[in-house]
C-alpha cells in the first residue's frame, strides 16, 4: 500500500504571556491508503495540535507552524494557498470533534450543516445535497433520516449528534478522516456505538482514519498502528499488535499500566505514573519523560533520545531497554 | 409542566404515546412568544396603525398638511375648550378642524396624520443604515480581531466623541445657506437638491448615519467575538467553509437577535433625533409636517394654544412608547433568559 499521507518533522508553538510553549516537536508519521493510525497521549501532549497543524487550523496568533511538511498527494499541505487548502478541508481530508454537543451551529438544521460539505466541495443544489444527506444518515444509523433533516442539533441525543457528525465528514468520501477524541464525551455503551460504526464505515467506505484518543482500549480494538505521544515527541509506534505485546517505552508502560482490568480479583490502588506532564515551556535538551521514569539513567539527562528501530515496524524513543533496565 | 412542555413545542397525544417533538424554527418560536406579551402586541398593532396612517395619509386626512386658510387661524374645537376653559375668553370656536388649526389655518390633524410620514421613513431609514454600516463593520473587525479590531474600534472610539450636532448645523450652513447660493452644476448644488427634493430629510439621514452605526458596530463586534471562539466555527473551518460563508451562514444567524432587539430598542432614538432636529429648525423643509416642527410652532403660542403643541408631541410620545414596548417584547421573545432584565 502507497503512503496517502506523509508528515515530516513537523514543529508547532505558541506565543503566550508565559512565554513560547512548544507543543509540537518534530512529530514524522505516515499514513498508507486504508490505514487506521492510532495516536495516543495524555492532555496536553500535543495530539490534537498536531492534526490541526496538518489541517492549517491553528489559530494565528498565537500559534505557528514553524517547521515540518506535511505530504498529501504529492502537495505540501502545510505551503499551500488558503484557497487550496480549504479545498482539501472536509472534502479530501475531514474532521470529526470530541464533543458533538458543541461542534454543531444551534441555529441551522442539521440538513443544512449535512448539506453545507457538498454545497461547498461540490457545487450540488440544496436539494441535491439533500438526497446525500438522507443517505448518509441512514448509513451512520439514524432512523427517520428525511424527517430529521429538518431538526435542530438540539433535538438530538449526544451519540445521535455524533452520527451525524460523522456523517458530515463522510458526507463528501473523503480519503483521510481525523476523529479527535470522538468518544469522549459519551458514555461508555454510545462510545462502543460509535466505535462499531466507525469499524462498518472504514470496511464500507476504505478511508484512511487518524484516531486521536487517550482511551488504549478503544485503539487496541480499532487501529493498525499506534503512535504514543508525550510533551510534543512520538515516542514509541508500533503496529497494534505489537503495541499491546511488547511496550517498550516507559511511558507507554505506564500507560498500560494504569488500565484497571476487568479480570482482577484482588483489590489493588489504581497505579498512576508519578509526576506531572511536563510544561511545554522550553524545548528539552534530555528526554521530556525522564523526570517521571522509573528507569532513567544518567544519559537520559543530557541527550533527548530519537526514535530508534527496535523490532519490525516498531520504533521507540529511549535509552534504556526496560526489559533489562540497562542502557542499549 | 404540562406548560414547560408545550414551551418546549412538545406535545402528548392522548393516550400515553411517546412525545413527538414539533418542528419549530427559531423565529416561529420567538413569533410565538411575541404574540403572548400584551405591551409588545399594543405596540406592534400602534405601529402598523401609524404605517397604515402615514401610507393612506392622503385618505385619512380631511385636508391638506399645506391648505392655509388664513380666516380660521388659532381656531379651537368645542371639546379642546371644554378641556381648557380658559381659553374661552379668547379663542375662537370652528369645529371644521377636529384638534383645531395652526397659526395659518392649517388643520392639525392633517399635519399629524402627515407627519407620521417623516417619522417613520426615519424610524425604518436609520436602522437600515446603521444596520448596514454597523454590521459589517463590526463584523470585519470582530471576525479578524488582533490588531485589525484594535484600530477599527479605536476609530469607533474616536467617532464617538464627534459632535454631530454642530457637524450638521455646519452642513445646513453650508448647503441651506440663502445669503450664497450655490452656483447650478457644482457640488454643492446638487446636494442642496437632493436635499430639497427629500423635503429637508437628507441631513436628517447623514445625522442618524454618522451616530447611529458606532453602537452597533460594537454590539456586532462583541457577539462575533463571543460567537467566532465556538468549536461550531471550528468545525465550519474542518469542512472547508470560507470566511464569508462562516461570517454569513454561521456567525450571522447567530448574533441577528441581539442586533434586531437593539436596533429595535434604538428606533425611538432616531425619531426624536429627527424631532429634535426639526424643533431647533434644522430638519424638514416646511411647509412639510413634522412633530418635532409643530412642537417647534406649538411652542410659540403654548400658553394660549396648549392644543397645537400638545397633540403632535403626545403623536411622538406614543410611537416612541410602541417602539420601546415592541423592542422590550422582541428582546423577551428572542431570549426568553433575559425576561425582565434591562
Amino acid at each position: 500500500m502507497t503512503d496517502l499521507l506523509t508528515v515530516a518533522g513537523l514543529e508547532t508553538q505558541f506565543r503566550t504571556r508565559e512565554g513560547l510553549v512548544h507543543a509540537v516537536n518534530g512529530v514524522s508519521f505516515n499514513l498508507k491508503e486504508g490505514e487506521t493510525l492510532g495516536i495516543v497521549g495524555e492532555s496536553g501532549c500535543g495530539k490534537s495540535v498536531t492534526v490541526m497543524s496538518m489541517l492549517r487550523l491553528i489559530p494565528s496568533p498565537p500559534g505557528k507552524v514553524v517547521a515540518g511538511q506535511a505530504i498529501y498527494q504529492g502537495k505540501d499541505l502545510l505551503k499551500m494557498s488558503d484557497e487550496e487548502i480549504r479545498h482539501i478541508r472536509g472534502a479530501q481530508i475531514s474532521m470529526v470533534f470530541q464533543d458533538p454537543m458543541t461542534s454543531f451551529n444551534p441555529v441551522l438544521t442539521i440538513g443544512r450543516q449535512l448539506a453545507e460539505p457538498l454545497e461547498i466541495h461540490n457545487g450540488l443544489s440544496l436539494q441535491q445535497a439533500y438526497d446525500r444527506a438522507v443517505q448518509m444518515l441512514e448509513m451512520v444509523g439514524i432512523p427517520r433520516a428525511k424527517e430529521r433533516l429538518n431538526d435542530y442539533p438540539h433535538q438530538f441525543s449526544g451519540g445521535m449528534r455524533q452520527r451525524v457528525m460523522i456523517a458530515m465528514a463522510l458526507i463528501c468520501s473523503p480519503q483521510i478522516l481525523i476523529a479527535d477524541e470522538p468518544t469522549t464525551a459519551l458514555d461508555v455503551t454510545i462510545q462502543a456505538q460509535i466505535v462499531e460504526l466507525v469499524k462498518r464505515l472504514r470496511d464500507e467506505l476504505g478511508m484512511a482514519i487518524i484516531w486521536i484518543t487517550h482511551d488504549l482500549g478503544i485503539i487496541a480494538g480499532l487501529a493498525d498502528r499506534v503512535s504514543v505521544m508525550y510533551g510534543g515527541y512520538i515516542i514509541e509506534e508500533a503496529l497494534v499488535k505489537e503495541l499491546y505485546a511488547n511496550p517498550t517505552h516507559p511511558y507507554t508502560l505506564g500507560l498500560l499500566n494504569s488500565l484497571p482490568r476487568m479480570d482482577e480479583t484482588d483489590h489493588r490502588r489504581l497505579y498512576s505514573i508519578d509526576g506531572l506532564p511536563p510544561v511545554l515551556l522550553e524545548k528539552p535538551n534530555y528526554c521530556p519523560f525522564a523526570p517521571r521514569c522509573a528507569y532513567a539513567v544518567e544519559h537520559c539527562w543530557h541527550e533527548n533520545p530519537s526514535l530508534i528501530p527496535v523490532g519490525p515496524g516498531h520504533t521507540v524513543a529511549c535509552w534504556v531497554d526496560p526489559a533489562t533496565g540497562r542502557e542499549r | 409542566m404540562a406548560e414547560q412542555l408545550q414551551a418546549l413545542g412538545r406535545k402528548t397525544t392522548a393516550g400515553g404515546a411517546p412525545l413527538t417533538a414539533t418542528r419549530e424554527s427559531l423565529w416561529k418560536d420567538a413569533l410565538r412568544r411575541l404574540v403572548r406579551n400584551r405591551a409588545a402586541v399594543v405596540g406592534g398593532t400602534i405601529i402598523v396603525i401609524l404605517i397604515l396612517a402615514a401610507v393612506f395619509a392622503p385618505f385619512i386626512a380631511p385636508y391638506t398638511y399645506d391648505g392655509q386658510i388664513l380666516k380660521d387661524q388659532n381656531t379651537v374645537p368645542q371639546w379642546i375648550l371644554n378641556l381648557f376653559p380658559v381659553m374661552k375668553n379668547y379663542a375662537k370656536i370652528n369645529n371644521n378642524y377636529l384638534l383645531g388649526a395652526d397659526y395659518v389655518g392649517r388643520d392639525l390633524f392633517s399635519r399629524i396624520v402627515y407627519g407620521a410620514r417623516v417619522s417613520l421613513t426615519v424610524a425604518f431609514i436609520g436602522p437600515i443604515i446603521s444596520l448596514i454600516i454597523g454590521v459589517i463593520y463590526g463584523s470585519i473587525s470582530g471576525f479578524f480581531g488582533g490588531r485589525v479590531d484594535n484600530i477599527m474600534m479605536r476609530i469607533v472610539d474616536v467617532l464617538y466623541g464627534f459632535p454631530t450636532l454642530l457637524f450638521i448645523i455646519l452642513l445646513l450652513a453650508f448647503f441651506r445657506g440663502t445669503l450664497a447660493r450655490p452656483e447650478p452644476g457644482t457640488f454643492s448644488y446638487s446636494i442642496s437638491q437632493l436635499d430639497a427634493q427629500m423635503g429637508g430629510m437628507l441631513f436628517i439621514f447623514i445625522g442618524i448615519g454618522l451616530t447611529a452605526w458606532e453602537t452597533m458596530a460594537r454590539l456586532t463586534r462583541g457577539q462575533v467575538l463571543s460567537v467566532r471562539e465556538k468549536e461550531f466555527i471550528e468545525a465550519a473551518r474542518t469542512i472547508g467553509a470560507s470566511n464569508l460563508r462562516i461570517m454569513f451562514r454561521h456567525i450571522l444567524p447567530n448574533i441577528i437577535g441581539p442586533l434586531v432587539v437593539a436596533e429595535t430598542l434604538a428606533i425611538p432614538g432616531y425619531i426624536s433625533t429627527e424631532a429634535f432636529l426639526s424643533f431647533i429648525g434644522l430638519g424638514v423643509n416646511p411647509p412639510t409636517p413634522s412633530w418635532g416642527a409643530m412642537i417647534s410652532d406649538g411652542a410659540q403660542v403654548i400658553r394660549t394654544y396648549p392644543n397645537q403643541t400638545i397633540f403632535p408631541a403626545l403623536a411622538l410620545a406614543i410611537t416612541m412608547f410602541a417602539f420601546n414596548f415592541l423592542g422590550d417584547g422582541l428582546r423577551d421573545a428572542l431570549d426568553p433568559r433575559l425576561r425582565g432584565t434591562q
